[in-house]
């Protein structure tokens, strides 16, 4: 067991250092920080520019094997260089992390909790109203990109506020800049930012999960250990939740820790229309700024994140699951 | 499965004589146009590349040109969608970005899905070195993120290589299914069939061809049609951000973009090019839907 978990762990490790790699080399050759210097007016001159390039070891006139072997001679030491304007990328970075761990974590929460919800009532009463229902939604909602979805939830949101004369939602950013009213309004603040950006990530999980759910559930009516449980006495409901729900939870619990590891970097298009400053809106940011220390540290992150997503996954599927650990 | 007994297997073989035996696709034709979801998917379907090919020789503008008499007006008899700030057609330039992005759709659904079969059954089929360094490559691509290489990537889908840009989302889209398709050829490639095949000195990658993957062929149906969708999506929101489709091919990623900006006070930017896009995945993933309940053989339906 200790060196099946020993080669796996060395195999994250080695996964994550060539995709980090990849990324990075792909950056380097592709991206071009000289034109951020050289747009500028009045022109700095070209000395200046070459020097400030080499500095950050940005310089598009060193060899690629120099630049990547300074590079991750850094990265080893945890620093992940400088942006093309001399910032540290770490710092940024973390601070823009907390931004969508706080963005992401209630949308994820929800529409799971819901969806998996959602998707047993469905199953509980197969092809009553509500199963034909929470069907005709799922497929209506995961029709719907999270652009279209997004912008459309801004529409609403301006034409309510408009119509009751008062600002509900707030469309834009985190929180209110420049507001001093205590703690209680802070909050109250807050939470009108956040509902539609919750509102935008929730109802595409929810579709996912209620679809996934009713099919596990199907398969797990039926099943032998339900039927005991009823004919020893247990209630219906009791039944119900505590055996068949219970197992039946495993999947959606396993696609839980993946589908929140590769929204830290992929909630891009929600940041980015309701104006929150996260990782996806910076991974924009550094392509289209030419950043390409930046965009290698984003790749680091999201592949640790997915790996990190996929070994709590095995581990929580081992937990839920006693045949996972004896086979 | 043990065989029927004789007098049933002479009387199937004289039914046979008189009624033709349907074809396998014949009967999942059938079974997939009995379902409303099937026929409401097929039939949308049909209308959209009915309307995005042909539906622009009826109209009075193409997507390239710009009516200076008309900038940002509503829908009028001209131009059935309104116009863009610059003058350009909705109606046109809608239906020119609806044609791409069905072309992009079909094209990375069939080029992903044809290398997750490649890919999958041969690491399923020889196991050993083979297999550990397919499944190695898929894992790196999915660690990978796969928008953030599109993105950096983008400078190089500029003046009409769009089918690069097919290329490298199809490579992105396969190792899901490599995955179930390596599972499955592992359990096929130990029943009787494939290994009489095998001892009758058949050249491995003839049984992969011939007997591995059309036994799989409705899951791969499946996953291809599914795929369609999950294609035009991440090319919508590449898009978007102008990372993918480059002009002067127009997407209706690119077109949402542009008109988001303006929905507020001329919606007919912004509805037009949304609900093309929405009709378009809601009548694939039905289709798709439809396609699974069909080649199901425990869906207990026959003929």
């Amino acid at each position: 067991m200790a060196g099946f978990l020993l080669r796996r762990t060395a195999n994250c490790i080695l996964l994550i250092t060539v995709a980090t790699s990849l990324a990075y080399l792909l950056a380097a050759t592709a991206l071009d920080p000289r034109s951020n210097y050289e747009g500028r007016n009045p022109r700095p001159p070209a000395a200046v520019v070459e020097a400030q390039l080499s500095r950050l070891n940005l310089n598009d006139r060193a060899p690629l094997s120099e630049r990547y072997l300074t590079w991750a001679g850094g990265v080893l030491r945890g620093d992940f260089g400088r942006t093309w304007n001399g910032d540290r990328v770490g710092a940024d970075l973390a601070r823009r992390a907390g931004v969508t761990l706080r963005l992401v974590l209630l949308g994820v929460v929800l529409g799971s909790v819901a969806g998996v919800l959602a998707g047993a009532a469905a199953a509980v009463g197969q092809y009553g109203w509500f199963d034909r229902l929470s069907t005709a939604c799922a497929f209506l909602v995961l029709a719907i990109p999270t652009v279209v979805l997004a912008h459309m939830l801004v529409i609403g949101a301006v034409w309510l506020n408009d119509l009751l004369g008062v600002q509900v939602f707030l469309v834009s950013g985190e929180a209110t800049p420049g507001l001093a009213d205590g703690v209680g309004a802070g909050l109250l603040d807050r939470a009108k930012h956040l509902v539609l950006p919750t509102i935008s990530l929730a109802l595409g999980q929810i579709a996912v999960y209620s679809r996934y759910q009713r099919n596990m559930m199907l398969d797990v009516l039926d099943a032998d250990f339900v039927r005991t449980a009823m004919a020893k006495g247990l209630r219906r409901r009791t039944a119900l939740v505590r055996h068949a729900l219970r197992t039946s939870l495993i999947p959606a619990v396993t696609y839980f820790a993946f589908t929140f590891g590769s929204l830290l970097v992929g909630a891009t298009i929600t940041e980015s229309v309701f104006g929150w400053h996260g990782m996806g809106e910076k991974l924009i940011a550094s392509i289209r700024s030419n950043d390409v220390n930046t965009v290698a540290a984003i790749s680091c992150f999201a592949a640790l994140a997915v790996m990190l997503a996929s070994l709590a996954s095995d581990v929580l599927h081992a937990v839920l699951d006693p045949r996972v650990r004896v086979g | 499965m043990a065989a029927p007994p004789r007098e049933e297997l002479a009387e199937t073989m004289a039914g046979a004589r008189h009624t033709r035996v349907p074809s396998r696709s014949r009967l999942v034709a059938r079974r997939f146009l009995r379902t409303g979801q099937g026929r409401v998917g097929f039939a949308l379907l049909a209308s959209l590349f009915l309307l995005a090919f042909l539906g622009p020789r009826a109209a009075p503008w193409s997507a390239t040109d710009l009516d200076f008499t008309a900038f940002l007006q509503p829908p009028s008899a001209s131009h059935w969608f309104g116009t863009l700030q610059t003058g350009t057609d909705v109606f046109a330039v809608t239906m020119s970005g609806a044609r791409r992005s069905l072309l992009v759709g079909l094209l990375v659904a069939v080029l992903s899905t044809a290398f997750a079969a490649v890919a999958g059954s041969f690491a399923g089929y020889f196991l050993g070195w083979t297999d550990r360094t397919l499944m190695w490559v898929t894992d790196l691509l999915l660690v990978l993120p796969a928008f953030l290489i599109l993105a950096v990537m983008s400078p190089l889908f500029t003046a009409g290589r769009w089918l690069l840009f097919v290329a490298m989302l199809a490579a992105f889209l396969w190792m899901v299914t490599s995955k179930i398709v390596r599972g499955m050829t592992r359990s096929i490639r130990e029943r009787e069939y494939i290994q009489a095949a095998r001892f009758m000195g058949v050249a491995p990658p003839t049984i992969i061809f011939r007997h591995v993957l059309p036994n799989l062929a409705s899951l791969l149906v499946v996953d291809a049609t599914l795929n369609v969708s999950a294609a035009i999506l991440t090319e919508t929101s590449l898009s978007y951000f102008g990372f993918g489709i480059q002009p002067p091919d127009v997407s209706l990623g690119g077109l949402i973009a542009d008109g988001s900006a303006t929905a507020l006070y001329a919606p007919w930017t912004f509805w037009f090019a949304a609900g093309v896009l929405i009709v378009m995945i809601l009548a694939v993933n039905l289709a798709g839907d439809a396609l699974r309940d069909a080649f199901d053989p425990d869906a207990g339906r026959a003929g």
